[in-house]
Parts: C-alpha cells; structure tokens; sequence
C-alpha cells in the first residue's frame, strides 16, 4: 500500500551508524550534569560566532519585530510566498557570496533560486539535470547525506570518483576517467559531476588543478557541474578558495555553452551557523534550470519571516565583513586546538584550511586493514573513550581507518577533554600492545568480549546524522 | 545529449499557460485605491487578510516570542542550531490543540504523529511519495485547486483521475461518480492509490457532508485504498453546517484500530486560518507510523524554519489568543461572504451555497455567448479587460461543467470589494443593454469581437504562478 520510497527507508544501508547517534543520545555529555557521558564530534555545526549574531540581534531589536523606519512589514511578509524570494534578500546573498570569494567573482540575484537549506537544493537540481537511473559521478569521501539528498525521491544514482591519500584524496583526471568508465559499465547515463568545495570531510580546497582537472573531464564529456560551496565562507587559512565560477572564468569558459552547465548550491548553515532556519540555494548561469528550480522551489521556500531577518543582517556590509574575518579566526584557533591535542596523542590528520572538522588518520589504530577493523575502532571510541566520531566508511572512503572529528559545535573546554580522552585511549593500545608481547591474549580477548557485549538497535525514527 | 530532465523542460510547455495571463494582466495594471483606481482588481488570490490586526496586537503584546526569547532570556542559539526534522515540540504539542479546537475539540490529534513541513505544497507532494510509485494514480473531486496537478504530480510522476462532480447537486460527490472515476482509471491503465479531497473545498468553500465522507469512508474500504482530506481551509468554515472532519467522522464509525484507521491522512497549514502564507507552515497527520516515519525523513527536504516555529509555538499556546482568533476571524469571514453575495445577487448573478473558504464559486452560465469552454474564456477575458476583475475561470479548476468562476473575498478592503461588485453590475447591465440592441444593432456586436481578436497571447516563461488556492 506504500511506495517504495516510503518503505525502503527502513532497511537503509547506514542504519549501523546512526547507532553512534542513538549511544550519543542516550549519554550526552554535560560538564555538570553527565561530565562521563559522551562527546558529540559528529555534528558539523559552527557554534562559535552565535555570539556576534547575537548582539547584532540585540543592537538592532526592530528587525525581529518585522518593523523598518517605524513602518511595520508584518502583513507584507506574512502574506509574501513569492518563489522568486524576497528581492532584499536575494540582492544581499549574492553580495555575500562575492564577497567570501574575495570580490573576484559577481553574482546575478536573478540568477539566484532560494530552497529551505542546501538539502533542497541539492535534490531540486537532481531533479532538474537527470531523470531517474541517471547517474553524477562524486569525489569520495563524500557528506552521507547525498546518498538519501540526491538518489531517494529522484532516482538518480551516484558513481564514486575515488580519491585515496597518496595525493591527500585529490581528485585525478584517471579518477574521473574510471568513474566514468564504470558508469557506463553499470549501464548509467552520466549527467554531471557534483564536488562539495571546500570539501566534506576533508576540510580542504579544491586546488586550481583539480577544478581545472573536473572543468576539462565535464567539458569534454559535455555533462554538468555542481559545485556544493557550502562550506566557502569556512576557509581559515590558505591556499585561499577558488570557487568554480572563478575558475571557469579563468578558462574563458563565460559566453560558452560550457558555462550554462555549471551550478553551485550555498547555505548559510555552516558559515553563519543557523542551520535551523533553513536558507539554502541554487545559483545557475542556464535560464532553464532556474526557472525550473524556481517553480519547484515551491516545494521548500524560506519562511518570509527568516528572509527579512537575515536579509537585514546581511545588509549591515560593517557586520558581515567582521563577522567573517572573526569567524575565520575562531576556526582556525579550534582546528589548531584539535591538530595539536591529535598530535600530542600520537594522531595525524589530512591539513586542511576550511570547515568544521579534521579528517583524521587512525590507520595505525587499525587491528587490521579492514572495514570491519574500522567500525571496531568506532565502537570502541564511541563506547569507551565516549567521543561520537563518524566513520570513514560511511562517508564511502576506499581506505580503512579514517575518521572525520568536529571541531566546532562544543566549548574549548568539552574540545580538551576529547584530546584528552583521546590521548588516554591510544596510550592504553600502546600500553596493551606491550603487553600483548608480555601477557599473550588475555588483554586482547577481554577487550573483545567486551565488544561483543554490544547490541545493535536498528532504531527506525534515528534523528539522522548531520553533515 | 539532452543535457536536462524532462521535468525541468517539460514545464515550459504547461496547458494552463494561459491562465497566467490573468496574473501578468494584473500585474502590469493592478488596482490600487490612489494610484490606479481604474485598474485590475486582484479576485484570484485565496489570501485571508481579514484578520491581520489580531495577530499584530498579540505580536505587540508578546514581543519575546518574534525576539527569540523565553521567559525574557536569549534562546538564539537553541533555535539557530534546531534542525531536528520532528520538528520543535513545543510548536507539534500547540499545532494539535489548534487542530482540536477548531474540530470543536470533538477528536484529539497526537503531536507524534505529526510531521512539520515547508507549507501545504510540500506536505501534499511528500504523501504523493510516500503512498504512490510513478504512474499510479489518485482520485481528485472536481472542481479543484489548480496547484494539484503540479503539487501531487510534477515530481511525484503520480497522475490525477478525475470524481466528475456537477452543479446538479451542488457538486456533491457521489457512489457513482467514485465509481465512474474508478472504472476511468483501470481503462487508462492507472493502478489507484486513493482519493484525495479538499475538506472544506476550494474552489467550492463547501464543507463535506457526512453523507460524502461516510460515502468516501465505504469506497476507500472496499477499494482497499488511501484517502488524504487536505483540511487546510478547516479554519475558515463561518457558517452552519458546521465541519465535519475525517476524523470525526472514523470515530462515529468505531473505525480506530481497523484497518482503514491507517490509510487516512490529513494535511493542514496556517496559511488560510492564520493568513501567514509566507511563513511556510504545513503539516501531516497520518495514523500510520511507517508513513510517519518517511514524511518525516521527507520533511528534510523542507522543514519549517525554527525561528517561525518558535513564534508560532508562542501564539498558538496562548489558548485564550487562539479562541478569540477563530471565533472573531471566522465572523469576519461571514461578513465579507455576505457582501460578496449580495453585490453579485444585485447583479443578477448568483453562487453556489456556501459556509467556508476564502472564496465563492460563482455562476456565471448565464452570461457566455454558449454553453462552452471557448465561452467560458471569452467571458474571463472580456472580466479581466474590461471589467478589470482578475477571477478564476472554473476551467483551470478542471469544472466539468462552462461558466462557473471562483471569486475571492478575503484579499482585499471592503471599499475594493464594493467597487468589483459595482464594476460587475454595470458589466452585466450593459451586457443586457447590448442583448436588447443585438436585434436593432449588428455593428456593436462585431466591434466587440475586433476588440477581442487583437488579444495577442503572450505565452509568459517566467509568469509566476497564480496563487490559486
């Protein structure tokens, strides 16, 4: 009596890692209340600059009670549902894009298509560039949440272009290639590529090369190009961000076909950190697309309410640029929090110079080189040092042992303690592994026992895991 | 290589193209008191804007809930970072009791099974998903809200048969036209999944009887199929006979903890009741816990920012607010239907017998040249330019029958409302005049029509959309 989509939802793949959010809901660490529980490092949120929001908020207290120059707004915008979003709004988002790419590109608010968060946006875009059993080749790892954003109600499939860390997971021309290549041999009609840039969960830039590199393979296999720049307002430290639009311009692309194939998505959710107001988009130089994902954008508007707020702060240019700047350095000062209490436990991560988290390497942490080794570790850091990391593997990284850890969402202080419980644990298997030598395999068989007390609760209604 | 989807190309090529040109037409010339009293007056928005000061006063008396504060401290933070696709609870717990009071409190919603979405649009289109594959079907009564053939099946690929309802019995739905609409499905093929009716209906602002609903109860049983009641305009009924809702109507019939208790599914918005249509607030309530567990999964794809759910938690907890509201809104509802009636009944034109919505389903059979669908746009035609009135011709509501209009009453100030029933009177008076000089003067007839044949149809890409409902 129910679709397939309705019903396939609860034999989904990733059940076994929304354990890690169940086990975290369970115990949630508290300073006062549960300081032994555990430690969300899973939720890419920015939760460092509310602050700033915050007093904007309070400086400007007209705004929330929808009043500009004494004149009330409420009716207009409680009766505004216009798909083609709020003029202010759309006119200051695009300056704000422009300004995050140092001013080196320009955008068209008409060229701008408003969704509740990137969410919809990604899908609205599926639905407007593939038809179901098509397919768009993706750089792994890649955000989890693609695999239900862009394939469930459209049914348009996903081919890895897989990265691996002997070039710190750069995307090659070889690598497309042989996505490409394995398309067609799964019988897939390829439509485009899709790259989150900076990139979830490496937390890196694309280099010059590989955009030119993704440019040159979409060019010459005439297919489209979406650029995910969610995480463009999150780069800390160099090389500084090169956006698609820039480097396409720096190919002469503009005035040519090519250039109507290329569509990036933005949200204020990571560089703003106001994920629950949902404000995503889709920018698109093909009149066609923007069109289409204007009328279905109806689907997911932004509540007028939210608009006018943030259209508002965005305004203020004395604002958003110290928002950034500050922003920007409170990141790096975490990132360098987190590298630094890594290394001092013995752990390494990819460099990175943008978003809310590190892609840690703990190969080395590996009782074997396995998948299976890896969610063995996982548990372990989950159930007994009590942090909730996500697992390389559900981000469908090729090599075993990585693990993305966010910086972000929690005090200083819960960020110190994770170091050190981390610094606990990897003492423990070294400490374990000299004794493994002396004391043969009792240690060892305990700590599997205990292992395999655990029990899996396929929970249906599982918030699902943020980016 | 055919670089994008049909859906995203097929658009541009929509039948009801030239239904937006009554949009375009107004929106190059729209009346306005001072600046344009001689232009088009907007009648095709079912915008509820009767009862704006209402909300505003409770804004002015409870300024913490627009500011994101509880109890006078910040909670910013907490709602900035709120993304949980089950929505703010305190917002589902004062949504279900706003449902119950306006059902009289004779059925009481469970906030669990709610799941929040971005408007009634997305709520409509998510249960298309979740009860449908591509290619299978729903039954819709007609007439019905224009938005439906792109809502439920745009993305969905799920196709709309239509319950062929007729003014016959002021377009009640009856056993033989389910069954009809039924037969209709399996000749084309279409496996149906189920029915879906608009309860209090638009275009017809029209509460279900229980007859109907008892009727569509029995169908849907035997059938073995959904049913989905989109009760968004619940709030809107200002007249006897009272709204009868779905749910009340399973519980006469002892139906919880059958079978059929899980195939029924409601869906609600603010948009009509509260007139906040901007806010994107919309919902569905369904009895089975799979379908729960998909719309809510689905409602990622649209959630209801957390600083309007915040507010709207606030205003609706506050009980004493909300009685007063539905109570005095729906007063002002009767009144400005009164008006509206009377202004057409001076004129000669009379509706369909009405106790809700934000419109009337006007009978204008009268006035075509003949009994036809070409009639029918010819007189919507001559209404937008000449009269200077933009309505909804009953076509685009897929009406099975030409000559009925949806006129909307709530958008706009008494004074703007008096001046489209005077525009209306004299149109239908000189209509009269020109009959009577019809048989002297032949002339007059044929300038009419060289007025209407320089029309140029400008087919708009871009129009937005009329915002039927």
């Amino acid at each position: 009596m129910l679709s397939r989509k309705a019903i396939c939802d609860s034999h989904g793949q990733d059940s076994s890692y929304f354990n890690g959010w169940q086990e975290y809901e369970n115990n949630p660490y508290d300073e006062v209340r549960n300081p032994t529980g555990i430690i969300q490092m899973g939720l890419a949120e920015n939760q460092l600059s509310l602050d700033l929001v915050e007093s904007w908020l309070a400086s400007n207290p007209d705004v929330v009670g929808f009043k500009k120059n004494e004149r009330s707004m409420f009716r207009e915008l409680v009766l505004f549902q216009d798909y083609r979003g709020l003029p202010a709004f759309k006119n200051e988002l695009v300056e704000f894009m422009a300004e995050i790419r140092g001013n080196k590109v320009k955008f068209d608010p008409n060229k701008l298509v408003l969704t509740a968060g990137s969410t919809s946006a990604n899908e609205t875009l599926m639905f407007c560039l593939a038809e179901p059993g098509e397919a768009f080749l993706l750089p792994t790892p890649y955000y989890p949440g693609f695999d239900r954003d862009l394939k469930w109600r459209t049914g348009v499939e996903i081919v890895p272009i897989h990265c691996s860390s002997w070039n710190h997971f750069k995307v090659t021309e070889s690598a497309l290639e042989e996505a490409y290549e394995q398309a067609q041999k799964l019988d897939l009609k390829v439509k485009g590529v899709l790259i989150t840039n900076p990139s979830n969960p490496l937390g890196t830039t694309m280099s010059r090369e590989e955009l030119n590199h993704v440019i040159s393979f979409a060019v010459d296999k005439e297919i489209h190009i979406v650029s995910d720049e969610i995480y463009s307002g999150t780069v800390f430290d160099s090389p500084s961000f090169i956006s698609i639009t820039e480097a396409a311009k720096n190919r002469n692309l503009e005035n040519t076909d090519f250039w109507k194939h290329i569509h990036i998505v933005y949200s204020l959710s990571k560089d703003l950190g106001v994920p629950g107001f949902r404000v995503g988009m889709i920018y698109s130089n093909n009149e066609t697309v923007i069109a289409a994902a204007t009328k279905m954008s109806s689907f997911g508007l932004i509540s007028s309410q939210t608009q006018y707020l943030l259209s508002n702060i965005l305004a203020d240019r004395k604002f958003t640029r110290n928002y950034m700047m500050e922003n920007q350095k409170r990141l790096k000062k975490r990132q360098e929090m987190l590298v630094s209490g890594l290394e001092n436990a013995g752990v390494w991560c990819l460099q990175s110079n943008a978003g809310l988290f590190c892609w840690v390497d703990m190969r080395e942490l590996l009782e074997s080189d396995t998948f299976e080794a890896e969610m063995e570790l996982w548990k372990k850091i989950l159930c007994e040092v009590g942090l909730n990391i996500s697992p390389g593997s559900s981000f469908h990284c090729t090599e075993p042992g990585w693990f993305r850890v966010c910086f972000a969402n929690m005090s200083k202080e819960t960020l110190k303690l994770s170091m050190q419980r981390i610094k606990d644990f990897v003492d423990s298997i070294d400490q374990s592994k000299d004794n493994r030598n002396n004391l043969q395999f009792s240690v060892s068989n305990s700590r599997r026992r205990s292992l395999t007390k655990w029990v899996f609760q396929l929970s249906f209604f599982d918030r699902e895991k943020d980016r | 290589m055919k670089l994008l989807s049909r859906k995203a190309t097929c658009n541009s090529h929509g039948q009801d193209s030239s239904y937006f040109l009554g949009w375009q037409e107004y929106e190059k010339n729209p009346y306005d008191e001072v600046t344009n009293p001689t232009g088009i007056i907007q009648m095709g928005l079912a915008e509820n804007q009767l009862s704006f000061d209402l909300l505003e006063s409770w804004l002015a008396n409870n300024p913490d809930a627009a500011s994101f504060k509880r109890d006078g401290e910040s909670i910013f933070r907490e709602l900035a970072l709120f993304q949980d696709y089950h929505g703010l609870s305190a917002f589902k717990n004062a949504l279900v009791e706003f449902m119950a009071e306006i059902r009289g409190n004779k059925v009481s919603f469970d906030p669990k099974k709610l799941v929040l979405t971005a408007g009634a649009t997305s709520a409509n289109e998510t249960l298309m998903f979740c009860l449908a594959e591509p290619g299978e079907a729903f039954l819709l009564p007609t007439p019905y809200y224009p938005g439906f053939d792109r809502d439920l099946k745009w993305r969905t690929g799920v196709e709309i048969v239509p319950i062929q309802c007729t003014s016959s019995n002021d377009f009640q739905i009856t056993e033989s036209a389910l069954e009809e609409a039924y037969q209709q499905a399996q000749k084309l093929n279409l496996k149906v999944k189920g029915v879906l009716v608009t309860n209090p209906s638009n275009p017809l602002g029209t509460t279900m009887s229980r007859h109907e609903l008892n009727l569509l109860v029995n169908f849907i049983t035997v059938k073995g199929i959904h049913l989905i009641s989109d009760e968004i305009y619940s709030g809107t009924v200002f007249n006897s006979p009272g709204f009868v809702s779905i749910m009340e109507v399973l519980m006469d019939r002892n139906s919880k903890n059958t079978e059929v208790w899980n195939r029924i599914h409601i869906v609600y918005s603010l948009s009509k009741d509260l007139g906040l249509p901007g806010f994107r607030v919309g919902a569905i309530y369904s009895n089975d816990d799979t379908v729960v567990a998909a719309a809510t999964k689905m409602s990622s794809f649209g959630l209801v920012s957390s600083q309007t759910q915040y507010l709207l938690s606030a205003m609706l907890s506050d009980k004493k607010f909300t009685k007063n509201y539905i109570s005095e809104n729906q007063k002002r509802l009767e009144q400005r239907h009164e008006m509206l009636i009377k202004g057409l009944k001076n004129a000669g034109i009379g509706c369909l017998m009405s106790n809700a919505g934000l419109f009337c389903w006007v009978d204008m059979r009268h006035l075509l040249s003949s009994n036809t669908f070409e009639a029918e746009m010819e007189l919507w035609k001559k209404i937008v330019y000449n009269v200077g009135l933009n309505i909804s011709p009953g076509s685009s509501c897929h009406c099975t029958e030409p000559g009925w209009f949806r006129v909307c009453f709530a958008n706009m100030s008494e004074d703007t409302l008096n001046l489209a029933m005077q525009r209306i009177k004299s149109f239908v008076n000189s209509m009269n005049n020109n009959n009577n000089d019809q048989s002297n003067d032949k002339s007059n007839k044929n300038s009419r029509r060289g007025l209407l044949t320089k029309w140029v149809f400008q087919l708009s890409f871009d129009g937005r959309e009329a915002d039927e409902r």
